[in-house]
């Protein structure tokens, strides 16, 4: 069966030895590519791969023993599922699915995927009805690319040529189970010149063999429309629906290519005509996650006619918002910009996000509001069941909105709700960096129930879950705070009570609010520490954290300087890498800068205070720089330490651990984290010395 | 008074909840309805005919129903209708309704005096007739004025305040048992269980359990709850209070947790209202 000179390739192939059995000659010849295939692994080189597979295979490949064909079926299957199949695609896979060759498994799977990305051509439909009728595939295959072809009708780019194989189509409704699918698409090709007298015979022949049947029917009734001389017979006049709902697995695949191709191109383009019909029922009417921005229709409004009479001598027509591709022509038309129908649209539209930004417009926050506010808690994935399946969508609405954040440089109020409500539900896995990144912009403001909302929820995940989540909830907090201490940099000189909500409060229940949160992540550092046994990566972005919270004084003016907790200083101290022991250096020293700045603001009395650091505050730093300094220089660790956590313990128990120089263990020379930059030093030094003599350094 | 709200009992109404309309105008209903129907004729147009009849032509009817509101502060309710016009005869041509969708909003205080004066606060919905005709309807209301419709399900904990509420309203002749269908979980096979009561004796129950006419708290609701669960326990010996109730069945009216309600009387059609404007008002906030 297999071609005879593939044969001596077996034996150079060393991979055929390690796989061992039946080595099937199209693998080899994988193979023998794939050094150059893996060079561009992008899926398109994958989808022509597998396209070229299916042109060439032979008959009866079984799909459980090749692995080559579930590789390029999956390879056929992702990208149909991602982007769509493009039009050259379905020529070959319909010839595969339709001529019998592979076993029905295959065939299904195949007809499953054929999504269309743009165009179905026509050449391809006639060439698998001729298929159909040599019938070389199942009947089960035979209805399953009928329901395709319904479904896909609008896709295909041409149908003179289907017109002409009406009479095939029509032979077909001889076949019971074909019947009802035959009649849908009889429906959908028949034109005025399709009735014909023998055709209504037949039809009426049918009816009479198998009884009054909603799709002979429907297509009775519609040659009724065409040429009601013709068929004479009475006919209900309405009803409901004549077709079973034959739509199928593809039409929720094509609406998610058609909304991820709208989300790719950088212009909104309007919806895709060819499929104008309502969403597939997964897909509710009334929730799309991405709007195309169109202007409000002002055809017919009495309002509008006489806005419209009054501006006749100035050119003020607005501009419509579908054309506005370019900065430019925003810059040139920002005078007679208007907002589009639906405040939705602007969150995919950086454009419209800018003049958003300059048009301060309660009434158009509050739509967006509630637009927004409404499409997340309707389409989130964990609080409403079963609609898990709907993750990734939901995941790049998600990252929508955290881009036109991060665009605006702030939150969205709906979205800060939307995050109440929904953290104490999430299960910290769903759209997680999405979710974490959300957090980070949540705006600052005096909301009480901040701790039941946001921090014992997180505090609840943050125990319970892996190191890598806890390092993202870190950074995700680390970054709240640095967006709340630009927030209020920022807003420090406008005296506008633009931010509106925020005005109520003082500058201490500001310094309250950061406070809080700055406590808790000292909370859940600590804890979260001696849960990964002082990871050196936890302990990375716990000092990342401190490093903001360290210059708030200087850097962001806010009267606040809170000390990190024992639980964090002391790991980060005697760390066994050198990089936390340099940012707890770092860190300590911007302290200083701070502490120091403030008290002589406080003794210069340059200005009148609001706040004076209580003593408590320097008290503290002290103690711990004291602990510092005696272990790392003065070579005392164990002995001047004052803080009640601290490192303070009797020579008796030290003696016990029997290490030699306790004293000196953790000074700049011997501390195992500095090792590395020791030996590095002994060995510029003296680089014939093998011996490590770290007496040597002084 | 009666007599105008009258179409709008005993019918099945799915309901919706609808944020504030953006620059809705109630003196343009005219204008709206010729768009909506042009609207509408642009869909069928786009090939969706999957149902064939005589029909093309749709006619679109916007009207307001001034006696749909609470206070004087509620924007009173609006009606959409859809009917068929027999293509066969054109003039003097027998409309059929196909499906009727009105906006309503029942001491809605807490929505609209949160709200600037661009908006219209109408936050409940309800819809009969096709799907079909619901969302192109509903698309169009949320392309021209920016709101957003969300189905409104109705929580167990509802329905139960529901089926007190209305079982102690006098009603003149008590012809329909009072009935809760409840739901079982974790079963491989759906079961659904139908408990009915004579309305007098639920009455009668219910007027024990009450302390202040006029008011119910929650610890009455639960009380009346128990009592009915623990009847039912006694007889069949089975625990309702572990299953899901879902439909709720009165002399006053029926609803089902999918959010599917039957006005039965028109002299409690505002309490309903007020009870589904509320719930609708809390999925929007």
């Amino acid at each position: 069966k297999q071609p005879l000179q593939v044969h001596h390739k077996h034996q150079t192939d060393l991979s055929a030895w390690r796989k061992g059995g039946r080595i099937d000659p199209e693998k080899s010849v994988q193979n023998h590519q794939s050094p150059k295939d893996q060079k561009n692994s992008s899926k398109q080189d994958s989808l022509e791969e597998a396209l070229s597979y299916f042109e060439k295979v032979q008959d009866r490949v079984s799909l459980k023993k090749n692995s080559v064909l579930q590789k390029h079926l999956t390879a056929v299957e992702s990208v149909a599922s991602q982007r769509g199949l493009p039009p050259e695609g379905f020529d070959v896979l319909l010839n595969v699915a339709l001529s019998g060759k592979l076993a029905d498994t295959v065939n299904t799977r195949l007809l499953k995927s054929l999504i269309p990305a743009s165009v179905i051509p026509e050449d391809s439909v006639v060439s698998s009805v001729s298929w159909l009728c040599v019938s070389k595939c199942s009947g089960n295959i035979q209805l399953l690319f009928l329901k395709w072809l319904i479904t896909v009708f609008d896709f295909i780019d041409h149908k003179e040529q289907i017109h002409a194989l009406y009479g095939f189509f029509f032979s077909f409704l001889q076949d019971e189970k074909m019947c009802p699918y035959v009649c849908h698409l009889l429906y959908l090709l028949t034109r005025k010149e399709s009735v014909k007298p023998f055709r209504i015979r037949k039809l009426l022949d049918l009816q009479a063999k198998m009884g009054v049947q909603p799709h002979l029917q429907a297509l009775l009734s519609l040659y009724k429309l065409f040429c009601p001389e013709l068929v004479t017979i009475t006919l209900p006049g309405k009803m409901k629906a004549y077709f079973k709902n034959s739509e199928g697995p593809w039409k929720a695949a094509i609406n998610a290519v058609r909304q991820r191709n709208q989300e790719n191109s950088p212009v909104p383009q309007p919806l895709f005509v060819g499929t104008a019909q309502p969403q597939s029922r997964k897909r509710k009417w009334n929730s799309q996650l991405i709007i195309p921005a169109s202007s409000k229709t002002k055809n017919n409004l009495e309002e509008d006619r006489e806005k419209n009479h009054v501006d006749l001598y100035s050119t003020n027509e607005s501009f419509p918002v579908e054309q506005l591709q370019t900065f430019s022509q925003l810059l040139q038309n920002i005078h007679r910009l208007e907002f589009p129908s639906q405040m939705g649209s602007v969150l995919t539209n950086p454009l419209l996000l800018h003049y958003m930004n300059c048009i301060k417009d309660e009434s158009v926050s509050l739509r967006l509001y509630y637009w927004m506010g409404q499409t997340l808690q309707e389409e989130c994935t964990w609080c409403v069941a079963n609609s898990y399946q709907y993750e990734e969508e939901f995941k790049d609405f998600l990252e929508n909105v955290y881009k036109a954040e991060c665009f605006l440089q702030e939150g969205f109020s709906s979205c800060e709700e939307f995050l109440y409500k929904s953290l104490p539900l999430w299960d910290g896995f769903c759209c997680r960096s999405q979710v974490l990144r959300l957090v980070s912009w949540i705006p600052l403001s005096n909301f009480s129930e901040m701790k039941s909302q946001l921090y014992d929820p997180l505090a609840q995940l943050f125990f319970t879950s892996s190191l890598y989540f806890k390092c993202s909830v870190l950074e995700s907090l680390k970054e709240l705070l640095q967006n709340w201490l630009n927030w209020h940099v920022s807003h420090l000189d406008s005296e506008s009570d633009s931010e509106v909500r925020f005005l109520n409060t003082t500058l201490s229940g500001l310094v309250n609010v950061v406070a809080e949160l700055i406590h808790f992540v000292g909370w859940i550092s600590t804890v979260g520490l001696r849960l990964e046994n002082n990871s050196t990566l936890m302990l990375y972005f716990i000092l990342d954290f401190y490093e903001t919270v360290c210059d708030i004084y200087l850097k962001y003016n806010l009267p606040l300087l809170i000390m990190p907790p024992a639980g964090v200083f002391y790991p980060a101290l005697l760390s066994m890498d050198s990089v936390s022991l340099n940012q707890l250096c770092y860190i300590m020293y911007r302290y200083r800068t701070n502490l120091v700045a403030a008290k002589e603001n406080e003794l210069s009395k340059k200005k009148i205070l609001q706040y004076k650091f209580s003593s408590q505050t320097y008290q503290e730093y002290n103690q711990y720089i004291i602990a510092m300094v005696g272990c790392l220089w003065t070579s005392s660790a164990f002995q001047k330490d004052t803080h009640p956590q601290g490192l303070r313990m009797d020579d008796e128990l030290l003696k016990k651990t029997r290490v030699q120089e306790f004293k000196t263990s953790f000074n700049i020379v011997y501390h195992p984290a500095m090792m590395g930059y020791a030996v590095l030093f002994l060995q510029q030094a003296w680089p014939d010395d093998t011996t490590f003599n770290f007496s040597l350094i002084k | 008074e009666p007599q105008r709200t009258a179409f709008l009992l005993r019918k099945q109404w799915t309901l919706y909840s609808v944020t504030p309309l953006y620059r809705f105008s109630p003196a343009r209903l005219r204008d709206y309805a010729s768009l909506l129907s042009a609207f509408i004729a642009a869909e069928k147009q786009k090939g969706l005919a999957v149902e064939v009849g005589v029909e093309l032509d749709i006619k679109v009817a916007v009207s307001s129903l001034p006696d749909l509101k609470g206070s004087d502060q509620d924007q009173a309710g609006i009606l959409v209708q859809l009917s068929l016009r027999s293509q066969a005869s054109k003039k003097n041509s027998e409309e059929k309704m196909v499906w009727s969708g009105w906006f309503c909003c029942v001491f809605g205080d807490d929505l609209s005096k949160n709200v600037p004066e661009d908006f219209t606060c109408l936050p409940l919905f309800l819809a009969n007739g096709a799907e079909s005709y619901t969302s192109i309807v509903g698309s169009w209301f949320q392309k021209t004025f920016d709101c957003r419709f969300r189905r409104l399900a109705i929580s167990p904990l509802s329905l139960s305040w529901m089926a007190a509420m209305w079982t102690g309203c006098k009603v003149d002749k008590t012809t329909s048992a009072m009935e809760l269908v409840f739901s079982v979980p974790s079963l491989p096979y759906p079961l659904d269980i139908s408990y009915a009561i004579h309305p007098e004796d639920a009455k009668a129950l219910w007027d024990t359990v009450q302390k202040t006419p006029g008011e119910i708290t929650q610890e009455e609701v639960d009380v009346f709850m128990d009592c009915l669960y623990s009847h039912f326990h006694r007889h069949f010996k089975i625990h309702l209070s572990a299953t899901k109730l879902v439909k709720v069945s009165t002399a006053i009216a029926s609803a089902h947790c999918d959010g599917i309600i039957k006005f039965l009387q028109s002299q409690y059609l505002t309490g309903v209202l007020m009870l589904l404007t509320e719930l609708a008002i809390s999925q929007i906030q």
